[in-house]
């Protein structure tokens, strides 16, 4: 073996698993990073567990991805053992760098899921009112055990220090590519950086020069409503698209399939909160300067939270619904 | 008391993770085996408050291995929701991207996944059985092949879907793009191709597996056999459909003990909640929740390949059609309870998808530009069922006047075989762990009772390094670590 290959961790919390997928779909050219690189602990692939990389000495894992959000306690457990092997840490994809889809589940808590899951759901028959347990003794006195569920999902550098993020539900195959090969030849930017260029989705956007300074619309459709102009921007369309407050760097996929941005790849650098930004792009945009037709206008906006925040809540300054206002 | 546990835990996909517990009594034989899902993330939950049409953009979230199953599951809920049918052109479209994605997902299980246990051998060393082990046996060549079909059926599904994680085209009565000539034609030579591909696939299969009486016994032995009920959907003469038709579901014998249209299926299907898991068990509502038994009486059914087989009366494709008909006549006739047969099931509804795709390109009217009917009718409740690779997959959404989601219920795919997996996990447990007696090979043996699920451990992944990763710890009753085991 070859000692001077970088070792590389791979690892996955609250995800679907695309993530691995769209490791996979580099397709041809993975056995080539596979030849660069030593994988030292991929578990969905490798037969390394937890506790042979908490035999590794502390910083000698050149990089670990990590995907998924922090939702389990096995999972936080995890990730700070991952940042103490690690000397970089990127987070890989949507949910890690911000949430992700499985964030929005901080408009509810623990309790309210679970009370879904394993109660009031019509297919579920459950007369004794069964649930999962953290610990379960079975009756011969057998004890088995699941993580802890927390009450909220995090972002990862909510629960670990993050060197990189590659956004990005999933990120699409030439952002990791040319990740890999920034890693390989020691040329990252600086700490921190989201690995894709810093603009609006807009700013690349085929359909950009359809865009008009001003917005002539007097209500937001949804995409059900309309025929789907396959040119024209969604916003003159009068359909909600995060491209204004949404990084580029996604190739512009769901666009090219005749459908409007949610927002997977996060704000640029100079946003915090991709919600706020949205709105305030949005409400500059409208052709009318009086505050009551702007409020008139959002109020046709059904579901702001979940068009807004749909990759980001856990990342944005709501973060979550209070718990005592969950019901 | 020397109770020993064993605990597999790989730590890897099954609509999240898995881990196995398997439980020795003092004379060191199996007691029994749980399969555990330590993970939740509460779907049905968060969709509430959600325009239901999002659905489809929010749902192929639960697994981005089959983002597209839950994508068109979602996108028929809503279809239903707004009680409005896809023009027939969208309907062409979806079943083309739906025939596309059934094809790579199940020839790269076999290949990458399944495939190495019998490709290379269930006693070959973990070593070799792999992919690599594959490449080994089958050439690099062939390797290669596997690699392209999967990336171009992909990329049918990218260009159509707009990512192939997760597609993003679905709209109640319709798909947001259409397909132009051009690429007709071009996605028309990857069908043909992926027939090709289909056929060679069950030709390895034949000259592997078939040819080979050891491995024939292996497929054909108890511990690889549980006896229960089937369910999958089928079309108006009960062929095999992975898109749409009638949920059927046979018992033990192959008869017929139920049909539903899709918003029925609370009549037939109830979920049993177990402290030890985070999944649920579904089970037969008309027998009723008798535990984790096989047998004539059993509520348990099972779902995927070899199920929906057993379920229909015959493949909707004349070349599946044949290996269909020689597989029933190879393995005694219909039902198979034989767990192993799931990975030849897989192949012939590769080839039924590859055909299908053919079949949909050949139609030059699949370039009509009518892909949308505008919904009109005021949203109320609908329920989307399809046949996700892993089995039945059911979205149900309830909405107010405005289809803003009030209430979601999701059945998943490898939510349905998830008593069954236990079972034939603890089945082959019995029957390979004895005496206290751990083994790599007995490992791998009780190991091949669960992948024929293909339970969303089959992430392509898994196709590096090639084997289900695996670690066996055993405990002494005081939790002292004894032995371990390893492999991969």
């Amino acid at each position: 073996m070859n000692v001077q290959k970088p070792k590389v961790a791979f690892y996955w919390c609250a995800s679907c698993g695309g993530c691995e997928e769209a490791v996979v779909d580099l397709a041809e050219d993975i056995l080539k990073v596979v030849e660069a690189v030593d994988i030292v602990f991929w578990p969905v692939a490798l037969d390394f567990k937890k506790k042979d990389v908490e035999a590794m000495e502390d910083s000698s894992i050149a990089v670990s991805f990590i995907n998924g959000a922090v939702r389990l306690s096995e999972q936080r457990e995890m990730v700070e053992l991952l940042r103490k092997k690690s000397r970089l840490v990127f987070a890989f994809g949507a949910c890690s760098h911000l949430g992700g889809i499985p964030g929005l589940a901080n408009f509810w808590n623990k309790e309210t899921i679970f009370n879904r899951a394993y109660h009031t759901t019509p297919s579920t028959d459950n007369p004794d009112g069964i649930v999962p347990q953290e610990e379960h003794t079975l009756d011969d006195g057998k004890i088995l055990t699941l993580p802890k569920f927390f009450d909220t999902v995090y972002a990862l550098d909510q629960v670990i220090d993050v060197d990189y993020y590659l956004p990005g539900c999933c990120p699409p195959k030439d952002l990791i590519v040319n990740a890999i090969m920034a890693i390989l030849e020691g040329k990252l930017p600086p700490k921190g950086a989201v690995l894709s260029p810093n603009k609006s989705l807009c700013d690349d956007c085929k359909r950009n020069e359809t865009k008009p300074e001003k917005l002539a619309i007097t209500e937001v459709k949804r995409p059900w409503e309309v025929m789907l102009d396959p040119e024209k921007c969604f916003l003159a369309q009068g359909i909600i698209c995060m491209g204004p407050a949404t990084r580029t760097g996604c190739g512009e996929r769901c666009i090219e399939a005749n459908m409007p941005c949610r927002g997977c790849f996060g704000p640029t650098d100079q946003v915090y909160d991709q919600g706020a930004k949205f709105l305030s792009a949005f409400a500059s945009i409208l052709d009318t300067n009086s505050e009551k037709e702007i409020e008139k206008i959002v109020d046709t906006i059904i579901d702001p939270a979940g068009y807004f925040y749909r990759f980001s809540l856990p990342y944005s300054i709501l973060r979550r619904r209070r718990m005592e206002a969950v019901k | 008391m020397t109770e020993k546990r064993i605990t597999i835990d790989p730590i890897t996909r099954l609509e999240g993770h898995g881990k196995i517990e398997i439980f020795l009594d003092d004379k060191g034989d199996v007691e029994r085996a749980l399969l555990q899902v330590p993970e939740l993330r509460g779907f049905e939950q968060f969709a509430v408050g959600r325009p239901v049409e999002e659905m489809p953009r929010i749902t192929p979230r639960i697994c981005g291995v089959c983002p597209t199953a839950h994508h068109f599951a979602s996108t028929k809920a809503v279809d239903a929701v707004f009680n409005v049918q896809p023009t027939p052109t969208a309907l062409k479209i979806r079943r083309l991207i739906y025939n596309a994605f059934m094809m790579e997902d199940h020839t790269l299980h076999f290949f990458f996944l399944g495939g190495p246990d019998f490709i290379v051998g269930p006693q070959a060393p973990a070593a070799d059985r792999n992919i690599l082990g594959v490449i080994g046996k089958v050439g690099l060549e062939i390797a290669g092949k596997v690699i392209k079909i999967r990336r171009e059926c992909r990329d049918i599904i990218n260009y159509l879907g707009g990512k192939v994680v997760h597609p993003v085209c679905g709209l109640p009565g319709g798909v947001s793009k259409g397909l132009d000539e051009e690429h007709r034609l071009e996605f028309l030579e990857v069908a043909k191709t992926s027939v090709d591909f289909a056929q060679f696939a069950l030709k390895i299969f034949d000259d592997v597996v078939l040819q080979n009486k050891e491995y024939v016994d292996v497929v054909l032995s108890e511990p690889y056999k549980i006896v229960t009920n089937y369910m999958g959907l089928v079309d108006v003469n009960n062929r095999v459909d992975f898109y749409d038709g009638d949920v059927r579901y046979v018992d033990t014998n192959g008869k017929e003990l139920g049909r539903f249209k899709h918003p029925d299926y609370l009549d037939h299907i109830a979920e049993h909640v177990e402290p030890w898991s985070y999944i649920k068990f579904p089970f037969l509502k008309k027998i009723g929740w008798k535990g984790f038994v096989d047998g004539e009486d059993t509520s348990i059914y099972r779902v995927a390949p070899l199920a929906r087989l057993n379920t229909a009366d015959g493949m909707a494709t004349p070349q599946a059609q044949e290996h269909y008909e020689k597989m029933y006549e190879t393995l005694g006739g219909s039902p198979v309870h034989n767990t192993l047969a799931f990975h030849w099931a897989r192949l012939i509804e590769a080839l039924q998808a590859a055909e299908a795709m053919v079949e949909l390109l050949e139609d030059k009217s699949i370039v009509d530009p009518d892909i949308r009917n505008i919904p009109t009718e005021t949203p109320n409740e609908g329920v989307g069922i399809i046949e996700a690779p892993r089995g039945v997959l059911i979205h149900h959404f309830k909405t107010d006047d405005r289809g803003i989601i009030e209430e979601a219920n999701l059945i998943v795919a490898t939510i349905h075989n998830s008593a069954a997996i236990t079972m034939s996990i603890e089945k082959a447990a019995k029957a390979f762990i004895k005496g206290g007696k751990v083994s790599e090979g007995l490992l791998n043996m009780t190991e091949m009772a669960f992948r024929p699920y293909d339970p969303c451990h089959a992430c392509g992944t898994h196709a590096l390094p090639g084997d289900m990763p695996l670690i066996v710890n055993i405990y002494d009753h005081k939790g002292e670590l004894t032995q371990q085991l390893r492999r991969g």
